[in-house]
C-alpha cells in the first residue's frame, strides 16, 4: 500500500514544517564505552565481547575516559555548556539485542547541553543563507547489539525463520545529539536537515572522534518531522523516521514525510505518533512500531557508576584542542586564497579543502593547487571510487609537480603524466620524471635543430610567419613538439621559431 | 592440632598450617566429611566442589612445602554464597532461572580468595537473588538452622551462616543488602560483617540492589572475619563504586579489641532500634552486652535517629526499583533457563522471555519486580523512588549527627531469634521487619558487624549484637565487636556455638 502524497507546493501553501534531528555518532575509541573490548568494525560476530558487554550476571561497567573526552569535545564544538556533574541512567526496555535489557544512557543530566550549530543552506539564487540549529543536548550512551533476521522475504523480523544476534556492537560508545525543534524553514526544510547533518559530519570529522560513515552506521540520523497549519505556530504530531543512511536520504525523507503528512492531514486524518522506516531504494517511509509519549523507560540513575564531574580546567584544556570550526575555516581560506564562491564550493564538494590547503602550504599557488586536485586528481579519485583525500597522493608531491612546471622542467602535458605516475604509486615527482624520462628538453642545440627541420619541412608556413602572420607559428610549434615527443617547453619553441623567421 | 579441626577458628587453622601441624588437604577433607555427615539435614550448600577444593588444597600444601604460602590464610577452606560468580562452578543465586549456569569468570572477591590460596568448598544456599530473611525463598529448598532444624537460619545468606555454624566451613563469604550477612549471623550464633559500601568489590556479585549490596565475611570469630575481610577487600578497578583508600588495620583492631579494654570509646545506643517489636530475650542479651562494654571502659550514651522509622519503607522502594532493572537481563536469550510457551508453534523472542521469566522466577522475586517497576514508572517516580532517596539522605544525616557524639552505634542485630520455617512465609511484611535494625547501615553505606550476644531465655536460641561505625571506619566494628565477643565468651566459659545441640545424622549424632 503506497502513501498518498500532496504536491510540494501545496504542502507549503497549507503547512509549516518543524524539524527535529537526532543523530547517533559512534565514537572511534579503541575500546567500548564500559569495558575493554575492541570496537573494530566488521569483526567475526560475537568475538569482541566480554562479561560486561554481554550483560552477564555480576559484571559491572567502568566508564571509558576517552569517550567522555570525545563527548566533551563534541559538545564544545557544538557551542554547548558542559555539565559540571552528571550521571548515567538506565533506560529500561526489553529487546533481544540489548544484553541487559536496559541501555546505559543519560537522562535528565546530559554531559553537553544548550548549544547550536550554524549551517549554510543553499538559496534558490545560488547563494547561501545561514540557519542556526539549536542543540538541546548531546549525551553519552552505549550501542546495542545487532539483530540479523534469517529467512523470510524482507530480512525484517516479520516473516523471518529465526534471528541471530551479534553483540560486537553492544557497548560501543555513542553520542546522541538532539536538536531543538527547527521552525520556520518552510520550503528549505529538506535542505536545512541535510545541511545540518553534513555540517555536523564535517565537525565530527575535524574532531577526529568518529569515522562518521553513514553507510556503516557510525553516524545514524533519525528525522523527526511534524506539520502545523501555516502561520498558526505550534507543533503538530511528529513522526520519527529511522534508517536514514545518507545525506541525500535525509533530504528526501524530510520531503517525503512532509508530503505524506500533508496528505493525511488534508484528508481530515491525524498523524499517528510512530517510528517510520526510510527505504532508500524506493524512496518511501513505512510504519514501524507505534511510539507514544506514554512509552515508559523507567529511567533512574545507574547505581553501578559514579557521577562524571569534568573539572573546568580539563574542559578548558579540551577547548584549546578544538580545531577551527569548519565554517570559520572555510571563510578564512576563501579570503586567503582569493577563490570565488563557486570555486570554493566546487573545492568543498570535491572534498578537497584539506588537500588544497596542504598543497598551498607546501608552496603551490592556490589556483594551481585547485587545478590539480579538481582536475587530474579528482578524475583519478572518481575512476577508482575513492575519496580524494584517500587517493594516496601527498599534497607536498602535488606542490612539487607545480614547482617543476614553474621552473620549466615540466610543461603542462608532462606534468599531467607525472601526476598519473603519482596516482600509480611510482614514487616522488622527481622519481617519476626520471623513471619516465619526462623532463622537457632544455638542450638548445637539439631544440634549434628541430626548429630548423620544421621550418624546412613547412616552407609555406614559414613564409607566412616571415610575412608577419605570427598566428601561423602554432603549426610549426606543434611539429617541433611532436618531434620532441612533447618534452619541450612550448614557449621556448615559439621564441626560437619567431627568432629564426624574423 | 588437639581439637577437631572443623571446630577450630580460621586463625587457629592458619597457625597450625604455618607450624606444619596439619595440611590443607586434611582440613579441606575434614570440612568435606563434615558436610557429607550433616548437610543432608542442614542443607547449607547448593553445590559442593570436593574435587576442586581438594586440588586447591593440594596446591596450597605444595606452596607451604616450598616455603611460599600465598597469604596467612593459604590452605584454610572457605564457602562462597551462590550469588558470587565462580568460574566453572554453578552460580544460581538460588533461582531456577540460573539453573546450570556456570560463569566464564570469577567475581573479584573469588579471584582474591584463589590468589590468597583458600580452597573453595562450594556454593551456599540463599533466598532467590538474595530476596528474603529466611532462605525459604531459595528455589532449591530452605536451609535449616543448626540450632534447631525446624527453624530458619536467617537470610538471605542462611547457607553461609549455617555452613559456618554447623562447622562445615571455618569461613564463608556472604553479601548484605539489608542485613543478609548480619541477621543470619545473629540467628545462628555466628559473626557477620558488612563492610563499608565500596570497601569490597562487587564485581561478579549478581546484583540485588547495586547501591546497597556489599560482600563481607561470615565466620565464627571476629578475628577470622577481619582476616577474611583483609583478603577480599580493597580497591578494584572493575568496580567504579569501590573505595580507593586502602582498608588496613582490621585484624589489628580485632586483636586490640580482644584485649577487652574499651577505655575512652564512646558507644551510642540507638533509641529507635529497640523496645516495641523486639523479643524480650533479645533485648536482655543486648542490655547485658552493653553493660559489659561499660565495664570495659566504654562511655555509653543513648542517641536518637528519628528518620530510622522510615528506613524500611524507603528500603522497600529502592531495592525493588534497582532489582527490577537488574533482573531484566534474565531473558533466556543468552544463558540460563529457557522455557518455550505451551501451545505456540513458532514463539517470538518476547513470548520465550515471558514464559522463561514466569517459570524461572519465584513469587518473592516477581513481587519485588512488580513493586520496583511500579516505583520507577513515569508519574510515580518522584513520589516513590525520589522520596525514598530523600529518606536515605535523612538517614545519613541522622548517622552523621550521631557519630559526632559517639565512635560506634549499637543495637540488637535482629528483633527476634530464629523463627520456625514457614511461620512468616505468607506474610511479607512480617518477614521484612526482620531487617529493621540492619537496613539503616545499608541505606547509608556504613559498616556493621553482628556478634553473638547469647541465648534468649524464652527459646534458648542465639541473639545478635550489632556494632555500626562511620564509613571507612570498619576497624571500629572489629575493635568493639571483638571486645564484646571476648567479654561474653569469658562469661560463657567458651564459644556460644559450643552450646548448640549436636546435629543428628544418618550415622548418629556428631
Amino acid at each position: 500500500m503506497s502513501d498518498t502524497l500532496v504536491a510540494w507546493d501545496d504542502v507549503l501553501a497549507a503547512y509549516d514544517p518543524a524539524l527535529g534531528l537526532e543523530v547517533h555518532v559512534e565514537l572511534n575509541t579503541a575500546s567500548k564505552m564500559f569495558c575493554g573490548c575492541a570496537t573494530e568494525f566488521g569483526a567475526e560476530p560475537n568475538t569482541q565481547v566480554c562479561p560486561t558487554c554481554l550483560g552477564l550476571p555480576g559484571a559491572m561497567p567502568v566508564v571509558n575516559a576517552t569517550a567522555v573526552e570525545s563527548a566533551i569535545r563534541i559538545g564544545l564544538a557544538l557551542n554547548c555548556d558542559i555539565a559540571e556533574w552528571c550521571r548515567f541512567a538506565r533506560k529500561n526496555y526489553f529487546y533481544p539485542d540489548m544484553p541487559k535489557n536496559f541501555q546505559t544512557s543519560q537522562y535528565d543530566e546530559p554531559i553537553c547541553f544548550d548549544g547550536y550549530l550554524d549551517v549554510a543552506v543553499p538559496t534558490e539564487d545560488g547563494g547561501t543563507e545561514t540557519v542556526r540549529v539549536e542543540i538541546e543536548r548531546a549525551h553519552m550512551e552505549e550501542d546495542t547489539g545487532k539483530s540479523l533476521h534469517v529467512g523470510g522475504a524482507t530480512g525484517r523480523i516479520h516473516g523471518a525463520d529465526h534471528s541471530l544476534v551479534d553483540y560486537n556492537r553492544a557497548g560501543i560508545p555513542l553520542i546522541e545529539i538532539v536538536t531543538r525543534p527547527v521552525m520556520g524553514t518552510r520550503s528549505r526544510a529538506p535542505h536545512v536537515a541535510k545541511a545540518y547533518v553534513a555540517a555536523l559530519r564535517e565537525i565530527l570529522l575535524g574532531l577526529g572522534v568518529s569515522d562518521v560513515r553513514m553507510e556503516q552506521g557510525s553516524l545514524r540520523c533519525d528525522v523527526n518531522l511534524s506539520l502545523a497549519p501555516k502561520d498558526e505556530g505550534g507543533l503538530g504530531t511528529r513522526t520519527e523516521t529511522k534508517n536514514v543512511n545518507s545525506l541525500r536520504s535525509v533530504e528526501r525523507a524530510v520531503r517525503y514525510e512532509m508530503q505524506r503528512h500533508a496528505a493525511v492531514l488534508g484528508a481530515g486524518g491525524s498523524i499517528l505518533q510512530e517510528t517510520r522506516h526510510w527505504h532508500e531504494d524506493t524512496g518511501v517511509t513505512t510504519s514501524g512500531r507505534e511510539k507514544s509519549d506514554a512509552e515508559d523507560y523507567r529511567y533512574f540513575p545507574e547505581p553501578d557508576l559514579v557521577p562524571v564531574a569534568p573539572s573546568r580546567e580539563w574542559v578548558e584544556e579540551l577547548r584549546a584542542t578544538l580545531p577551527e570550526p569548519p565554517a570559520v575555516r572555510r571563510a578564512r581560506l576563501r579570503e586567503v586564497w582569493g577563490f570565488s564562491e563557486l570555486e570554493m564550493r566546487d573545492t568543498e564538494n570535491a572534498g578537497a579543502l584539506g588537500v588544497v590547503e596542504e598543497t598551498v602550504a607546501a608552496g603551490a599557488s592556490p589556483q594551481a593547487a585547485r587545478k590539480w586536485w579538481l582536475g587530474e586528481l579528482a578524475r583519478a579519485a572518481n575512476d577508482s571510487g575513492k575519496d580524494i583525500a584517500a587517493l594516496g597522493v601527498a599534497p607536498a608531491d602535488v606542490a612539487r609537480v607545480q614547482a617543476l612546471v614553474d621552473e620549466g622542467t615540466l610543461n603542462d602535458k608532462l606534468a599531467r603524466q607525472v601526476i598519473d605516475g603519482l596516482v600509480a604509486g611510482e614514487g616522488t615527482p622527481d622519481e617519476v620524471v626520471a623513471a619516465r624520462g619526462l623532463a622537457v628538453v632544455s638542450d638548445e642545440g637539439a631544440l634549434s635543430a628541430a626548429v630548423d627541420a620544421a621550418i624546412e619541412a613547412n616552407p609555406d608556413v614559414a613564409d607566412k610567419i616571415r610575412a608577419g602572420k605570427h598566428a601561423a607559428a602554432g603549426a610549426l610549434i606543434g611539429a617541433v613538439m611532436k618531434e620532441m615527443r612533447g618534452q619541450a617547453d612550448a614557449a621556448r619553441v615559439r621564441e626560437l621559431v619567431l627568432e629564426k623567421l624574423a | 592440632m588437639s581439637t577437631d579441626a572443623t571446630r577450630s577458628s580460621a586463625a587457629a587453622l592458619a597457625a597450625a598450617l604455618a607450624a606444619g601441624e596439619t595440611t590443607s588437604v586434611a582440613l579441606t577433607q575434614a570440612a568435606l566429611d563434615r558436610t557429607a555427615a550433616v548437610d543432608g539435614s542442614v542443607r547449607a550448600y547448593l553445590h559442593v566442589d570436593a574435587e576442586g577444593a581438594l586440588a586447591q588444597a593440594a596446591a596450597s600444601d605444595d606452596r607451604r612445602a616450598a616455603g611460599q604460602p600465598a597469604s596467612p590464610l593459604d590452605g584454610v577452606p572457605v564457602a562462597v554464597k551462590d550469588v558470587l560468580a565462580t568460574q566453572g562452578l554453578p552460580t544460581t543465586c538460588g533461582s531456577r532461572i540460573l539453573e546450570g549456569w556456570r560463569p566464564p569468570y570469577d567475581a573479584t572477591v573469588v579471584t582474591r580468595l584463589r590468589a590468597a590460596g583458600l580452597p573453595i568448598l562450594g556454593k551456599t544456599n540463599m533466598d532467590e537473588f538474595a530476596m528474603g530473611s529466611s532462605t525459604e525463598h531459595s528455589a532449591y529448598g530452605p536451609t535449616h538452622n543448626p540450632w534447631d532444624l525446624d527453624r530458619i537460619p536467617g537470610g538471605s545468606g542462611g547457607g553461609s551462616a549455617a555452613a559456618v555454624a554447623s562447622f562445615q566451613a571455618p569461613l564463608a563469604l556472604g553479601t548484605d543488602t539489608g542485613g543478609s550477612i548480619r541477621q543470619p549471623g545473629a540467628v545462628t550464633g555466628t559473626v557477620g560483617m558488612k563492610p563499608t559500601y565500596g570497601a569490597v568489590s562487587r564485581y561478579g556479585l549478581v546484583a540485588l540492589a547495586n547501591s546497597l549490596d556489599q560482600v563481607g565475611p561470615v565466620t565464627r570469630t571476629v578475628e577470622d572475619a577481619a582476616m577474611l575481610h583483609e583478603v577480599v577487600g580493597g580497591h578494584d578497578p572493575r568496580d567504579s563504586t569501590s573505595v580507593v583508600q586502602p582498608l588496613t588495620g582490621l585484624l589489628d583492631a580485632a586483636r586490640q579489641g580482644a584485649q577487652g579494654d574499651l577505655t575512652g570509646v564512646r558507644v551510642g545506643v540507638i533509641r529507635e532500634l529497640g523496645g516495641e517489636g523486639y523479643q524480650a530475650g533479645v533485648l536482655a542479651r543486648f542490655t547485658e552486652t552493653v553493660d559489659l562494654l561499660v565495664g570495659a571502659g566504654a562511655e555509653v550514651v543513648e542517641v536518637s535517629c528519628p528518620s530510622f522509622e522510615h528506613a524500611l519503607a524507603a528500603y522497600y522502594l529502592i531495592l525493588p526499583a534497582e532489582a527490577s532493572s537488574n533482573l531484566a537481563k534474565f531473558d533466556a536469550m543468552r544463558y540460563g533457563l529457557r522455557v518455550l510457551p505451551e501451545g505456540v508453534d513458532s514463539p517470538s523472542a518476547e513470548q520465550v522471555m515471558r514464559a522463561s521469566r514466569d517459570a524461572g522466577f519465584g513469587d518473592e522475586v516477581k513481587r519485588r519486580i512488580m513493586i520496583g517497576t511500579y516505583a520507577l514508572s513515569s508519574g510515580y517516580y518522584d513520589a516513590y523512588y525520589g522520596q525514598a532517596q530523600k529518606v536515605r539522605t535523612l538517614i545519613s544525616r541522622d548517622f552523621a549527627a550521631a557519630f559526632e557524639q559517639v565512635d560506634v552505634l549499637v543495637s540488637p542485630t535482629a528483633p527476634t531469634t530464629a523463627f520456625k520455617l514457614g511461620e512468616k512465609l505468607d506474610d511479607p511484611i512480617a518477614m521484612y521487619l526482620n531487617d529493621l535494625a540492619t537496613i539503616p547501615a545499608n541505606l547509608a553505606g556504613l559498616p556493621g558487624i553482628s556478634v553473638p550476644s547469647g541465648l534468649a531465655d524464652e527459646d534458648g536460641l542465639p541473639a545478635g549484637f550489632q556494632v555500626l561505625a562511620p564509613a571507612l571506619a570498619d576497624d571500629r566494628c572489629y575493635r568493639v565487636g571483638a571486645a564484646a565477643e571476648a567479654l561474653l565468651t569469658q562469661q560463657w566459659g567458651g564459644p556460644l556455638l559450643d552450646r548448640a545441640p549436636a546435629l543428628t545424622t544418618p550415622g548418629g549424632s556428631l
